[in-house]
């Protein structure tokens, strides 16, 4: 493929005048990634993945270098709605019902009331929460909350879809799930996704590309093209090839570590 | 049932206390009436004397519940339920400002939080105004804006619901501030992912985030503006009102009137809070707040 890749960032620093002096939460930070792709950022805390993610968002700006999403600036991008956001924690409005909290980017961006009611239908089945419509986020469970604020970023026709450590707050095993069905959903929606996470299995599991990080100054240290398939049930995280690529994220995640200390 | 005997405890304890006060503090006047008679009191007349006198230091409770019953529901009885004397008629035209002046202070409290939270400069200046109007006594300020007002021909309602309003709009300013600067940030910037506007951040986000905020300031508010429309009534030498009545009342000795008016005044204001919190609770569920 010859097309222009979604993300393009080159040469990007970001730095944060703090009281105690400037903070180089990214340096030098060169990276494409291209349309389909499932891209992991992987790294300590204070590595600056999430930083990465904010600035492809326009929610921080790069104070140096250059970055493009879909082309455009990515404040552009934001006005045309490019990407859908789904945060650590869920932050559905506790007074909205699941129906109304994913209907919320589409009031704002004015979608006729029909559609509405039709992509709700629609990204509740994707994401497994039929017949939760009515209920408000209290009734459900943490996995369950998340999967609803998968679903809002899904609902309005962004290509691209930006997860900072959304299963983070979850335990192992609603973990498992949930990656298994977003795996499923980026095959069903061909989205280009940029994933945040600390955990390395879930890193490997995911992406087509992991990106590894490391502290002060944030920047990349490795960027790993998986070899593994596109169908990946569970049982790959016992493969031969899954264990090398994980053994390789841990050493540049070392490698990262070495270099601080 | 569980919350009844507790309540009741308190209130039987209260009027306990209550009549034993009255007897000490009443029964001065009992001897001195005995003295100058020429008769001793048994201790039984004395105190039987000490509870139903026509202008007692500290009146009985059953001599306020008689009062307060007279000059409410006996008169609707009689059918001059609006007649001069009725309490329900003074209560009436407290309750009038109380309301209007309740509705100002509100309009305003919403718009100064508003103004506070989106423009910076309203946010330095505003702030420390409010908050200076508050330590002002209510009681040197009342007739002032009773004469000025006076002086431009406005006269009667509304100076006593402006002093209600003075009171009333403090607590909404506090409460709407921090209620429309609750959501945290990635609720914000949850917005700004959809480009979302002003206008959106606040229908959506900002004025639902202040609802628990809202009521809450708003039951302090009602209460202050009933107490800045009864304080309203007092500077003028109105002839009508629940302040009027207190007043009246201290000007002629009517302790019993005064206790009564003052009973009718929490009894109003405790019918306002209850309204207040019903409303927030069909409110809250409705918005699926209410757990």
């Amino acid at each position: 493929m010859t097309t222009e890749p979604v993300i393009k960032a080159d040469g990007l620093d970001l730095t944060f005048q703090t009281n105690d002096g400037p903070v180089h939460a990214l340096k030098g930070v060169d990276l494409e990634i291209n349309k389909g792709e499932f891209v992991s950022f992987i790294g300590p805390s204070g590595c600056g993945k999430t930083t990465f993610l904010r600035v492809i968002a326009a929610l921080e700006h790069p104070t140096g270098g250059t970055i493009t999403v879909n082309g455009m600036s990515p404040d552009e991008a934001r006005r045309n709605r490019a990407y859908g956001y789904v945060f650590q924690a869920a932050g559905l409005y506790p007074w909205r019902s699941i129906a109304r909290n994913i209907k919320l980017p589409l009031e704002i961006m004015g979608y006729p009331r029909a559609e509405m009611e039709k992509r709700v239908e629609e990204v509740l089945r994707l994401v497994d929460l039929e017949g939760f419509g009515k209920k408000f986020p209290w009734q459900l469970s943490g996995g369950m909350q998340q999967r609803a604020s998968i679903a809002r970023a899904l609902a309005f026709d962004a290509d691209l879809l930006l997860m900072d450590e959304p299963f983070g707050a979850l335990d192992e095993i609603v973990r498992d799930h949930l990656n298994e069905q977003l795996l499923a959903l980026w095959a069903r929606t061909e989205k280009t996704i940029g994933f945040v996470t600390h955990s390395i299995p879930e890193a490997v599991y995911l992406s087509t590309k992991i990106v590894v990080m490391s502290p002060r100054p944030g920047r990349i240290t490795d960027v790993i093209d998986s070899t593994l398939p596109r169908e990946r049930p569970l049982e790959i995280r016992d493969t031969p090839e899954f264990l090398a690529i994980a053994h390789r994220v841990r050493e540049g995640l070392r490698a990262g570590h070495a270099y601080d200390e | 049932m569980k919350s009844v005997l507790p309540i009741l405890t308190v209130v039987v304890a209260i009027v306990l206390i209550w009549y034993a006060a009255a007897i000490p503090m009443n029964a001065q006047w009992a001897r001195d009436q005995a003295a100058r008679a020429d008769t001793t009191l048994t201790t039984s007349e004395l105190i039987a004397d000490t509870l139903s006198q026509d202008r007692p230091r500290l009146p009985a409770p059953h001599q306020v519940v008689v009062e307060l019953w007279n000059s409410t529901g006996d008169m609707v009885l009689a059918g001059r339920g609006l007649s001069n004397r009725s309490l329900i008629l003074h209560a009436w035209y407290t309750l009038s400002a109380t309301l209007l002046g309740f509705a100002i202070g509100t309009a305003a409290g919403i718009l100064l939080a508003v103004g506070i939270v989106y423009n910076r400069a309203m946010d330095m200046a505003v702030m420390p105004w409010a908050i200076a109007s508050q330590t002002i006594p209510i009681l040197a300020i009342a007739p002032m804006i009773i004469v000025v007002l006076n002086s431009v021909g406005v006269q009667g309602l509304v100076p006593k619901a402006i002093i209600s309003a003075y009171l009333s709009f403090f607590p909404v300013v506090v409460g709407m501030v921090k209620g429309l600067r609750s959501p945290n940030a990635s609720q914000l910037d949850l917005l700004q992912t959809y480009n979302a506007s002003r206008n959106n951040s606040f229908w959506k986000l900002r004025l639902p985030s202040s609802m628990p905020y809202f009521f809450t300031a708003l039951k302090i508010g009602i209460a202050a503006a009933l107490v800045g429309a009864i304080v309203g009534e007092l500077p003028t030498g109105a002839v009508r009102g629940l302040g009027a009545r207190m007043l009246s009342g201290s000007y002629y000795g009517q302790t019993i009137q005064i206790w009564s008016a003052l009973f009718a005044a929490a009894l109003l204001a405790a019918a306002l809070v209850g309204i207040v919190g019903l409303i927030e609770r069909l409110m809250l569920r409705r918005m699926g707040m209410e757990q």
